[in-house]
């Protein structure tokens, strides 16, 4: 136990200093061409603003989620028992119009230790990556009614097969535990 | 719907759970809490880095020398070479659309828009941090990479095709 805390602690430590040697970069980038800085500085800070407004509230969801969802449940209709019915919902629940990619992460990761299948996992990350309601009617706008439904179809067949793949690859133990934001801890 | 409708859409619907747990069962209502407390609180250097490289990238790459970098290329080595750049990039969608539609109309193939389009929602070498922290090294590796090949086989189909 007393290892995996220190291992957990040096983790975060290298992440912080990460964190430290991007923002040196970004200093560094800013003073060596000034006509960059205002687009950094903008660019940082409109990712920034959307971060606020739209994390709490995905964090505070997952909270209620681990609060009230059963692991039962995710795994009956998540589970590698659910099969096509699985990849329909995890597809389903992927193109919800929610946020951007980085908030499902810790959302994909609560499914999974609640016994979530990798497949659907998978699905339900690339469904939220690139099947989005809005996002498709901007397309048609822009692209054309048949270049977005090409898109689409083509997207979500890559999507199942992915999760396929991903599925048959990949141990399931591989998923971190002590790594991830650790919901299940509580249950 | 752009991102503020979003936003009030998800933080109503939050709202609304809370509120509804905390008059149903006040201590499930506070551990939802705790724990949204704790996971903020472990992802916050991954978030950090998220901002700061977006804020590089997005800064570096304007859309004037992002088209004419684009329309210089074709072919195979095309494809590759947009789909990395649409790995590389964050630009969400809103932007994104407007600015691939003006690039099909200043005459860029429709498999080059296609396979950016793709990368560009699709894989986020940015967000890669978050993902691998979240779901494994293994996991986040070859769903990303194999996002990638399926990109590029989108956009030369799209382009056989249409």
């Amino acid at each position: 136990m007393t290892a995996k805390t220190s291992d957990k602690k040096q983790s975060s430590l290298r992440e912080w200093l990460i964190v430290m040697l991007l923002m040196i970069l970004a200093i560094t980038v800013g003073s060596i061409f000034p006509d960059v800085r205002p687009r950094i500085l903008q660019s940082a800070w409109s990712v920034t603003r959307e971060m606020v407004f739209i994390l709490p509230a995905v964090l505070i969801l997952m909270g209620l989620f681990s609060v009230w969802v059963k692991k039962e449940m995710v795994e009956k209709y998540l589970g590698k028992a659910a099969g096509g019915r699985g990849i329909m919902l995890a597809l389903f629940l992927g193109a919800l119009p929610t946020g951007p990619l980085y908030v499902a992460f810790p959302l994909a990761a609560g499914l999974r230790q609640k016994g979530a299948s990798l497949s659907n996992i998978s699905v339900f990350l690339t469904a939220w990556a690139c099947i989005k309601i809005p996002q498709e009617l901007l397309e048609i706008q822009f692209l054309g009614f048949r270049f977005m439904l090409m898109r689409l179809s083509l997207t979500i067949l890559t999507a199942v097969i992915i999760g396929l793949i991903v599925e048959r690859v990949i141990p399931a133990a591989d998923i971190p535990k002590e790594y991830s934001t650790g919901l299940t801890r509580f249950i | 719907m752009s991102l503020s409708e979003t936003a009030i859409l998800i933080n109503l619907l939050t709202l609304s759970c809370l509120v509804v747990t905390w008059f149903i069962n006040r201590n499930k209502a506070r551990q939802a809490l705790v724990m949204a407390w704790r996971s903020f609180m472990k992802i916050l250097p991954s978030i950090l880095m998220v901002v700061v490289l977006i804020g590089l990238i997005l800064g570096l790459a304007t859309p004037e020398r992002l088209s004419a970098w684009l329309n210089a290329r074709s072919g195979w080595t095309g494809l590759l070479v947009t789909g990395l750049a649409g790995t590389i990039l964050h630009i969400p969608s809103i932007i994104a659309f407007p600015l691939t539609g003006t690039l099909l109309k200043a005459g860029v193939a429709v498999g080059i828009i296609a396979t950016f389009v793709t990368t560009l929602t699709m894989i986020g070498v940015v967000t890669l941090p978050l993902e691998i922290r979240e779901l494994g090294k293994r996991f986040a590796l070859l769903r990303n990479g194999l996002s990638f090949v399926a990109a590029l086989l989108i956009g030369w189909l799209m382009g056989m095709i249409l």
